[in-house]
């Protein structure tokens, strides 16, 4: 099966709406009008309880699926219907998927976090349900049958006697004039993995050909009849506010219909985009001058002063102080990351038709409902009168435009009462979105006599504001702020110590700790004396998550601090990493990256270094993402150019293992994406601001790697850990490859880089700076 | 606002626009085409790519008035779903896209190179693709797709 133009959002829609009749509309109401939406939304009308909420089985056999857990390029659509065909037993062109539609799908919160396969892979959610629904209809077989459900097995979308393949039951005649009006079933087994047939095989994504043809339908092709075009006015300084609209200054513009202004937002809206641009581009907005930002030459050092600071330990063992008096050496070393964005391909576009009391928001988003909800603060509409649509955008890698773009249509639809596509422009996009955590860490080590870690001391700031907006935070993206709502802003808060249990989701504590809190140990690793302290301060830009949200930051410095450690002692990195790690399944992605990888065992740096010339090394790096989520190690190969400082990686050897696996050839999808988008984001990615304003607002002045560069090969050895948790994989290899790069350095060169990106410029220094 | 008669995908239509409107807007906005899209408008990335006469153009920065009376093929004039082009075929082969929004400019920069260059190396494959952007990072199999189309096409005397 594939996506094609005809099954598109309009198709889904009529075809659901025939589809779930012989089930009648009163499963899907929620009664009770819960008090709070489970990821503290308002209420969605669809009962994540019911059956029905998830999979309906028409008439005709075929299946519907809803999901909460939507597409964003990372093949999550081809998943989930790889799960519903395989625990439903029907071929995956038998299964239609609905997703993300505040209408249509149960609430899941955010598509993020690499959560959608645990949420909805192992025995929850869409898994349950789809194993909920196989064991009705085995259930009503075996009364049509009269024979025990036992005796019963579900194949190629019929009923049948295992013993006798003439007594069979097609699930549209079993479904005929009844319901599967049931809860899900807190019992009903998941298939066991050996009896997988389409999930955890690699089937070709189903939106591939759609795509490759140009008829897939992203957000920015959807055409509502009567549509107007918008385009955005923003500040011309970080902090600026209105302080007057002259409206007569595009009177002369061909077809513009409306001047939009609420506070400090400005916008604009035409008949057709181009008169919107042109618009945009000639209104007279006299802005205040905003507030004069931090020097960015210094910016780390100012971190490091900020209050208020809200302080947290993830883990405290309250004896690193005197394990590290104790030590026979202590070690030092201090890792810089700086703010880097999402900088979708796609400038951000959203499409609202606000009219009569309500509204339809089709929005790239990852978080339907929460969108929906923000939608019906900024309009004053209660949210029952909102309806969010997920229309594919470009790939977001956390919180790009998307959200704010929504808000924007919303907004000028409203204003214009008609409806109306906002496309933002690449400088709208690029200076405004939530960037990824700049940070910088500070790393104290102890080592006993014979090269053993006896402590670790970790000690973080990062800047923050906004983020996600969750139901009630709009202010926490531009458009919401400049609407007049706050953003989430940082609060003085003390660390205490951690109490229920070791959370290591933003992988603040190295692989290498013991992570014990209370009674309990979580880490993957052997060093008991440990401190892992971060503070977080005021940003003067909007913060998100971008993909590896502080994992990445930390996990840099963690992996290289480790290589300089095992460079201290001159021990072999892997064979150092080994013995402080304690997870076996940790243990055998790095001993699977090494192997794969060739590893030569032996100290970094190289024997035989030399000032001058093409450099080569290696280098490693581990992690257990989020603490819980995924096991990856990472062996990168380069060449370093001397002269100039250039990096050229020439391979990158991957271990994954994230328990069963779905669709291995998505997985490799992903780590090959995750590693190289690493790899432009350790080698040339930096946000950048003067004193007033950001100044990476393009492809000129924000520098990704092209399609064309010297394109490293890449290796992944999968381990399928089948009677494991499924785990997450599209945050794994990206979190390691500044790392794995930085360590490979220092190997061919005696090097170390502690700062991203690593710019020809700064490698040229470090290397400048060798005592050689 | 002018008349602008243009041929797309083989077939003449006539718009009524400024003719100053940049290529992109006309095809998407007045001919609702899905395959050019709007990355940056700056001609820096590559999203908005169609074929002009052959050759891969900018359509967010090429004003429509400009165009004249050249062919213009975007992905949906190159094959379809169910008979996609070679080269859209060595993408679905090769599984070679994520999010998908960067196609035009990654499969139609390819096409124009190979058919001026039918014996390209890899060296100048990768020197062609360096102007355009996958933010997903597909690399290592946009360039086998392409690498795969550059040998079927001059194995199939190239003709494609």
């Amino acid at each position: 099966m594939a996506i094609t133009p005809d099954v598109t959002r309009r198709a889904f829609l009529k075809g659901s709406g025939a589809l779930i009749v012989s089930f009648g509309a009163a499963p899907f109401v929620s009664a009770s009008a819960l008090a709070q939406g489970p990821f503290d939304t308002r209420p969605s009308q669809i009962d994540p309880k019911r059956l029905d909420s998830w999979i309906a089985v028409a008439a005709d056999g075929t299946i519907t699926a809803r999901t909460g857990k939507c597409e964003l390029g990372q093949g999550i659509y081809t998943a989930q219907i790889q799960l519903v065909a395989e625990e439903l037993s029907v071929p995956i062109d038998r299964v239609r998927l609905i997703q993300c539609d505040t209408a249509l799908a149960p609430d899941q919160g955010t598509t993020s976090g690499s959560q959608s396969t645990p949420v909805n892979f192992n025995d929850r959610n869409l898994a349950l349900a789809a194993a909920t629904a196989r064991e009705a209809l085995v259930r009503l077989a075996s009364e049509r049958l009269g024979v025990p459900v036992d005796q019963l097995v579900a194949v190629d979308g019929t009923v049948r006697v295992k013993s006798d393949a003439s007594q069979v039951v097609k699930y549209g005649e079993l479904i005929e004039g009844k319901t599967l009006n049931i809860p899900l079933s807190t019992t009903a087994k998941r298939k066991p993995h050996r009896e997988w047939t389409v999930l955890g095989t690699s089937v070709p994504r189903l939106d591939i050909a759609a795509m490759v043809t140009g008829q897939f339908e992203f957000v920015h092709n959807v055409r509502v009849p009567g549509m107007l075009h918008g385009r955005m006015v923003r500040p011309t300084a970080v902090g600026a506010t209105v302080a007057a609209v002259d409206e007569a200054s595009v009177k002369d513009v061909p077809g513009v219909v409306r001047v939009v202004v609420k506070k400090d937002l400005v916008g604009v809206v035409a008949e057709k985009q181009w008169q919107a641009i042109e618009a945009a581009s000639k209104l007279k907005v006299t802005w205040t001058p905003g507030i004069p930002l931090p020097d960015q030459r210094t910016f780390y050092d100012h971190l490091r002063t900020q209050k208020p600071s809200r302080d947290a330990f993830v883990v405290n063992s309250n004896d690193v102080d005197a394990a590290l008096a104790n030590a026979a050496t202590v070690l030092k070393a201090t890792y810089l990351h700086p703010y880097q964005m999402h900088g979708s391909i796609g400038a951000s576009c959203a499409v609202a038709d606000v009219r009569d009391g309500k509204a339809t928001i089709w929005s790239p988003t990852q978080s339907a409902y929460p969108v929906r909800n923000g939608v019906a603060l900024l309009l004053g509409l209660p949210p029952e009168r909102v309806q969010v649509i997920f229309t594919r955008g470009a790939g977001c890698y956390g919180i790009n435009g998307a959200d704010t773009v929504s808000y924007d249509a919303a907004l000028l639809s409203q204003a214009a009462g008609r409806p109306v596509r906002v496309q933002l422009s690449r400088q709208d996009e690029m200076a405004w979105e939530n960037y990824g955590f700049a940070y910088v860490i500070d790393q104290r080590v102890g080592l006993a006599a014979d090269g053993t870690i006896v402590a670790w001391d970790h000690e973080a700031w990062l800047p923050s504001m906004g983020g996600r907006p969750g139901s009630d935070r709009p202010g926490n993206v531009i458009t919401g702020a400049l609407a007049g709502y706050d953003p989430n802003v940082v609060e003085a808060r003390a660390a205490t110590i951690p109490t229920g249990g070791f959370n290591n989701g933003s992988n603040a504590a190295p692989s290498y700790v013991t992570g014990c809190v209370g009674n309990r140990c979580g880490g993957t690793g052997k060093v008991k004396s440990e401190r892992i302290l971060t503070h977080t301060v005021r940003s003067p830009f909007f913060t998100g998550p971008l993909r590896s949200p502080s994992r990445l930051q930390n996990t840099f410095a963690h992996e290289c601090f480790m290589d300089e450690l095992a460079a201290h002692v001159k021990a072999d990195p892997v064979a150092y990493r080994l013995r402080h790690l304690s997870d076996p399944r940790i243990l055998e992605v790095v001993r699977a990256a090494a192997k794969s990888a060739g590893w030569d065992a032996r100290p970094s740096p190289r024997p035989g270094l030399s000032r001058t010339g093409i450099a080569r090394g290696r280098g490693i790096a581990c992690v257990l993402y989020e603490g819980d989520n995924g096991y990856c190690a990472m062996v990168a190969d380069v060449d370093v150019d001397q002269a100039t400082g250039h990096i050229r990686v020439r391979r990158f050897v991957i271990g994954h293992d994230c328990g069963p696996m779905s669709n291995p050839g998505g997985v490799r999808n992903q780590l090959e994406g995750g590693a190289l988008q690493g790899l432009s984001r350790a080698l040339g990615e930096e946000v950048t601001w003067d004193d007033r304003r950001v100044t990476s607002i393009d492809w000129r002045t924000y520098r990704s790697l092209p399609v064309g560069f010297d394109v490293p090969t890449i290796e992944c050895t999968l381990i399928d850990r089948v009677d494991g948790e499924a785990m997450g994989a599209g945050e794994t290899s990206i979190t390691l490859t500044a790392a794995a790069l930085g360590n490979a350095v220092f190997d061919a060169t005696g090097a170390r880089l502690r700062e991203v990106p690593f710019t020809p410029e700064r490698v040229k220094r470090a290397l400048d700076a060798r005592k050689l | 606002m002018s008349t602008i008669a243009l041929t797309i995908n083989g077939r003449r239509h006539t718009v009524d626009v400024d003719p100053a409107t940049p290529l992109l807007y006309v095809l998407a906005d007045e001919l609702a085409l899905r395959g050019p899209k709007f990355g940056c408008g700056l001609g820096q990335c590559g999203s908005c790519t169609v074929l002009h006469g052959g050759r891969a153009i900018r359509s967010c920065v090429t004003a429509v008035g400009t165009v004249g009376n050249a062919d213009i093929t975007t992905l949906e004039g190159l094959g379809s779903i169910e008979k996609p082009h070679p080269i859209q075929q060595a993408f679905i082969d090769e599984q070679a896209a994520q999010c998908g929004f960067c196609l035009s400019g990654v499969i139609l920069t390819a096409k124009a190179f190979l058919d001026q260059n039918p014996n390209a190396t890899d060296a100048q494959i990768q020197q062609a693709m360096s102007t355009v952007l996958c933010r997903c990072f597909g690399n290592v199999r946009m360039l086998r797709a392409v690498r795969k189309y550059a040998d079927g096409r001059r194995a199939g005397g190239g003709r494609e």
